[in-house]
């Protein structure tokens, strides 16, 4: 819950050791020699997680499709050839193009979906209530497997292979539960007299709930947004799957595309894969810090 | 109208006689009307998004369906499904049948292992970094910012990464080489793949537990450390009769999070080998392999694989929340 508060809680973690006889030191206050084992251990941590993603940019400099077996050769021939190359030639703005409609489709429908059902479930208790809550629970558990065989036969019934709408609502299937979750442990923190004090002046139930408590739980219906955003950018199974035009594919698809098609073309590769990260973590970045906040709030107030 | 419930019992306000059957229904629709309008958006769509094709999956599993005969349409002509009604012949095939150890029991303990490995090393490592995170300490955000790096960037654009530095002449061996270490095959060698798996995998997945567990130390009450250590608790008591029961509620959390994502990580596995590891499949990415990797596609079994998946995952969990009841805890989810 309490990501900012950090400076005034909870100092004394459990290593640092007694304090040695003769000197004083105050609460909170480390050995010297413990902060440097601290500064050290998070050095190498941060080094292990920065060092694949700065490898990956490394080699997009290299203009050979080969260059990642002889990384010393790239420091005389940088480049942004393949950038050029990949805006230019490739289909990268296509799928770029089925990304955004699909995770942007997906956040839509998925948030209206789930603010209503976490409202609902959030301020009644109505018969079946805990059996709804557990089935939105075990929903969460399904593995890709179990869904994918029957909804590509239902899909294709429908004549919804390949098509986005096919996997917004697939999609879908997975941000709901999630989000509905998370809202209800978000609408549960608004206090019920609110609600009591619109009905009193006249609102009707939707009402209450469009005028009063979805501009309240702005916070977390951010949240529950940029999850399923999150979820449908990154997801590979049924994209993969679904996506059989290749102009339709997703990033995560066509990203896959480089090696089997181009013959592994590794520096075009190397190149997309940082043109796709870099406004995505840009953007988680910038909402890290209520992710965490809502993931927490939704998972230990549910 | 609504029914207002008391938040503190969590029961109806005001106790009213019990009245008949009809009336009550009658009484209920007219109380929850508004209840069940809110949820109607959502019962749709999980009721045709999930139920159905679960039905739908069920009935398919005990069938011998593949992509030879079921419907299909092949230009202008369409071929009805000719695929019938087997029973529990698939089931049994994938449990006892002949070669039952290769295709489902080798998976299986393979899945266990890897998701007892990843998500205590998940654990492990990210509980400690949030300790160190959670002290006073110069730079501290700019650690944070780095270590929630690969949380950050999508999971399909490390794993590539990941595939150019475990190459037989990438970067790693390169650097072990030079260190006259021998020089694994990562992506051939069997042993090999299920630990560049594993590694890949806790480095995708430290940095959720590191921010949740920081969460849940921060929200740990300063006192209680120091009314420890005014009885002399030494460091580790203090972690371990302190930070630890603190911790409870979200650790049970995340770590049956934890368990359920890494039983169903599809994207780490499938995207570091394709179809090139037979032997390092965990069995969602198998099922995934029998459904839509091979020709003729086998529709029956990889359905069948999903629903002995989800029956391992249930069973599972209520295990893990009966266990967690007897300890008196609560699951936060």
């Amino acid at each position: 819950m309490s990501t900012t508060t950090v400076e005034t809680s909870a100092a004394v973690t459990k290593d640092s050791p007694a304090p040695a006889p003769g000197r004083v030191r105050r609460r909170g206050e480390s050995s010297p020699l413990a902060a440097l084992t601290s500064h050290g251990i998070l050095i190498v941590a941060s080094l292990v997680a920065l060092f694949p993603v700065a490898w990956l940019v490394f080699l997009s400099l290299g203009p050979d499709k080969d260059d990642y077996l002889h990384p010393g050769r790239i420091w005389s021939k940088m480049t942004f050839d393949n950038y050029a190359f990949v805006l230019q030639h490739t289909n990268f703005f296509d799928w770029l193009t089925s990304s955004l409609i699909v995770s942007l489709g997906t956040t839509l429908l998925g948030v209206l979906v789930a603010a209503t059902t976490g409202y609902a479930v959030s301020r009644m208790r109505f018969p079946g209530y805990r059996k709804f809550m557990w089935v939105l629970l075990v929903t969460q558990m399904f593995p890709v497997a179990v869904l994918m065989v029957p909804m590509y036969q239902i899909m294709a019934d429908l004549q919804l292979i390949d098509t986005y709408l096919g996997l917004i609502l697939v999609y879908c299937s997975t941000a709901v539960p999630y989000c509905a979750w998370l809202l209800k442990g978000y609408f549960d923190t608004i206090p019920f007299e609110i609600d009591e004090a619109g009905r009193v002046d006249g609102l009707s139930p939707f009402g209450t709930f469009f005028r009063l408590i979805l501009p309240l739980a702005k916070p977390g219906l951010a949240v529950a947004a940029f999850y399923s955003f999150i979820t449908a950018f990154g997801e590979v199974a049924f994209a993969t799957t679904f996506m059989l035009d290749d102009q339709k594919y997703t990033l995560a698809v066509g990203l896959q595309s480089f090696v089997s098609e181009h013959d592994a073309q590794r520096n075009l590769m190397a190149a997309t894969a940082v043109l796709i990260a870099i406004p995505v973590s840009a953007f988680f970045y910038l909402v890290q810090k209520n992710l965490v906040t809502g993931l927490t709030a939704g998972g230990t107030k549910g | 109208m609504t029914v207002a419930i008391d938040r503190a019992t969590g029961k109806r306000r005001g106790d009213a006689p019990r009245p008949g059957l009809g009336r009550r229904l009658k009484h209920s629709y007219q109380k929850n009307w508004y209840a069940y309008a809110m949820i109607a958006p959502v019962v749709v769509v999980l009721g045709v998004l999930v139920i159905y094709p679960l039905v739908y999956g069920l009935y398919l599993t005990l069938t011998d369906a593949n992509s030879l005969n079921t419907a299909r349409t092949i230009g202008v002509n369409h071929i009805d499904a000719t695929y019938k009604f087997i029973g529990l012949d698939n089931y049994a095939d994938i449990l006892w049948g002949p070669t039952a150890y290769d295709r489902f029991w080798s998976h299986f303990l393979w899945t266990v292992a890897w998701t007892a490995l990843c998500v205590a090393l998940h654990y492990t490592i990210g509980l400690g970094l949030a300790l160190l995170l959670n002290q006073k300490l110069r730079g501290r955000t700019v650690y944070r910012l780095l270590l929630i790096l690969p949380w950050a960037v999508p999971t399909f654009v490390t794993v590539f990464g990941w595939r150019f530095m475990l190459a037989d002449s990438g970067i790693i061996n390169a650097a072990l080489d030079a260190l006259h270490l021998p020089t694994p095959q990562w992506l051939e060698d069997t042993f090999w793949q299920r630990f560049a798996a594993i590694m890949v995998n806790t480095w995708c997945g430290v940095p959720f537990m590191m921010v949740s567990l920081l969460g849940g130390l921060q929200s740990i009450d300063g006192t209680l450390y120091e009314a420890a250590e005014m009885d002399g608790a030494s460091a580790w008591q203090r972690f371990r009769y302190v930070t630890l029961p603190g911790l409870r509620t979200v650790s049970s959390t995340v770590v049956l999070l934890g368990i359920i994502w890494t039983f169903n990580q599809f994207a780490v596995i499938f995207l570091l080998f394709g179809n090139t590891a037979p032997d390092a499949q965990i069995l969602v990415t198998w099922a995934y392999y029998l459904g839509f990797g091979q020709q003729p596609r086998d529709f029956a079994q990889s359905a069948a694989y999903g629903i002995l998946l989800l029956a391992i995952l249930i069973v599972f969990t209520s295990f893990y929340r009966r266990w967690l009841n007897r300890n008196e805890q609560q699951l936060a989810i």
